[in-house]
């Protein structure tokens, strides 16, 4: 279960990753953004749109994620008791790993609601998803403040959880002699990679936000792009 | 192998003579469970901080000057026993270890938590070590071997006796356990000293128990899978022993044997 957990949490880790490279395709253009989008509908391959496949992707990410849930479970408190144990332990200790597994429990019980809701949504409304599309979705549908924690929440959790990975399995250790000086930095390159990916995710967040304020008028309107190149 | 630090504490930089010295507040909890009547409560102790002076030193004059009835352990002074395990500030160590001089003015004294309360800063970590012992059979098992104590010893690999060695130096303390928030939730949790026992015993060739036989005692979550690699116990280990390398190391053996 362990093993699961882990390997649930990696795909997810590093699918967020990926994912939010793909959203911020939007700070180089709508037609960038559109491009990855119809990318993964098989536009470029059917010549039309199968939203089926954006459907299929996030129902296979929905099934890793309702997993991985799961199996974390086992390791929250399971009890108030041991919830208040815990607390006073890692106030007492005052120690960077044992106050980031707290926080990582609290964003990941967060990700419990707001993940799910995103991911309904991707799951039934695939045809909803372009530069006009989501940003209509983020600002006149009100998914902004949703988003803006989310981002948050999976920024922090995911950070945190690919860092405790590493040193769980003992990945990049070597021949075990610094394993000191590979968790320091690992931790720094945690630090610096959810810096960044939070400084990427405001900034997207930001543009969609501003296209859907923009857009507001025209609400429901489809992107069109500028030369759309399907094949044949 | 890395540095092996049985020896006295660290050396102390000793200060000028003239230099001011320091008033120390120890604010130590104080609570006898056989007593109906104590209530847990912290008392203060002001001592003049003397150079080189560690924990243990502190404690055994504020026993011997101001309050006689102060309960804590201790047997070696030199960090090798590990009797005298207890939260310095927040944090597990050992007090022949702990020089004052790394400490700040007001020092905070608890007793290790997650064993059974002797009395002030006394616990009982002998009888959760032989609990964990027990239920991990952390001795060697030469399988169908009759006793015999005038055989000689097999040879072994220099290299290898080292690393065992390494391992073996743990002293049982008990800090890994207190400073372990796992550990500290679940009483049932063997800690990072069992499964650096069962590191150990995995690499002896003298134990005849195969990876299948020690994934049955710690192929759980109470064992290695229930560790959340918060490496509080690898931070606060006062024989500073490989705790992160070696739990990694176990929980990838112990997958492939659970495959």
């Amino acid at each position: 279960m362990d093993f699961l957990q882990s390997a649930t949490g990696l795909a997810l880790g590093l699918f967020m990753w990926v994912h939010m490279f793909f959203v911020a395709t939007i700070l180089l253009g709508k037609d960038a953004m559109w491009t990855v989008a119809r990318m993964f509908e098989g536009y470029f391959i059917f010549g039309r749109p199968v939203y089926g496949l954006v459907s299929a992707l996030v129902a296979t990410i929905a099934t890793l994620f309702v997993v991985h849930a799961a199996l974390a479970l086992r390791k929250f408190p399971a009890n108030y008791r041991q919830y208040r144990t815990y607390r006073d332990h890692m106030k007492e200790m005052k120690h960077e790993d044992t106050t980031l597994w707290y926080w990582q429990v609290v964003t990941g019980f967060a990700l419990f609601f707001l993940a799910s809701v995103h991911l309904y949504i991707m799951l039934t409304r695939p045809d909803r998803i372009g530069p006009f599309e989501s940003a209509d979705r983020v600002w006149s549908d009100l998914m902004w403040p949703l988003y803006l924690v989310l981002l948050f929440a999976v920024e922090f959790h995911g950070g945190v959880g690919l860092y405790r990975l590493a040193l769980k399995w003992g990945w990049f250790e070597g021949d075990g002699r610094d394993a000191a000086g590979t968790r320091r930095k690992l931790r720094i390159f945690k630090w610096a990679l959810t810096g960044f990916f939070l400084v990427l995710g405001l900034l997207t967040l930001a543009a969609y936000m501003k296209i859907g304020s923009d857009h507001a008028p025209f609400y429901g309107q489809h992107y069109v792009p500028a030369a759309p190149s399907p094949r044949g | 192998m890395s540095s092996v630090t049985d020896s006295a504490p660290p050396a102390a930089a000793i200060p000028p003579a003239d230099a001011p010295k320091r008033m120390l507040h120890f604010h130590v909890l104080r609570h006898d469970p056989q007593d109906p009547v104590s209530i847990p409560h912290f008392e203060v102790f002001e001592l003049e901080e003397a150079p080189g002076m560690t924990l243990f030193i502190a404690l055994n004059e504020i026993r011997e000057q101001l309050d006689p009835s102060l309960a804590f352990d201790f047997v070696c002074r030199a960090g090798i026993c590990g009797s005298c395990g207890m939260v310095v500030n927040g944090r597990p160590g050992l007090a022949c270890r702990t020089l004052t001089q790394d400490l700040p003015a007001e020092i905070s004294l608890a007793p290790l938590p997650a064993f059974e309360l002797i009395a002030d800063l006394s616990v009982n970590t002998g009888k959760w070590m032989r609990g964990m012992s027990e239920r991990l059979e952390t001795w060697v098992h030469s399988l169908g071997q009759e006793a015999d104590l005038s055989r000689l010893e097999e040879r072994m690999d220099p290299e290898l006796a080292d690393r065992i060695y390494e391992l073996d130096r743990c002293i049982e303390c008990g800090c890994c356990v207190a400073a372990c928030g796992t550990a500290r939730m679940r009483e049932d949790f063997v800690g990072a000293v069992g499964l650096n026992k069962i590191a150990r015993f995995a690499l002896d060739p003298r134990d005849q128990r195969t990876d299948q036989d020690f994934y049955e005692l710690v192929g759980n979550d109470d064992g290695v899978f229930g560790c959340m690699t918060l490496l509080g116990c690898h931070d606060v280990c006062p024989k500073q022993l490989p705790l992160q390398t070696q739990i990694a190391f176990l929980r990838r053996k112990m997958v492939k044997a659970g495959l």
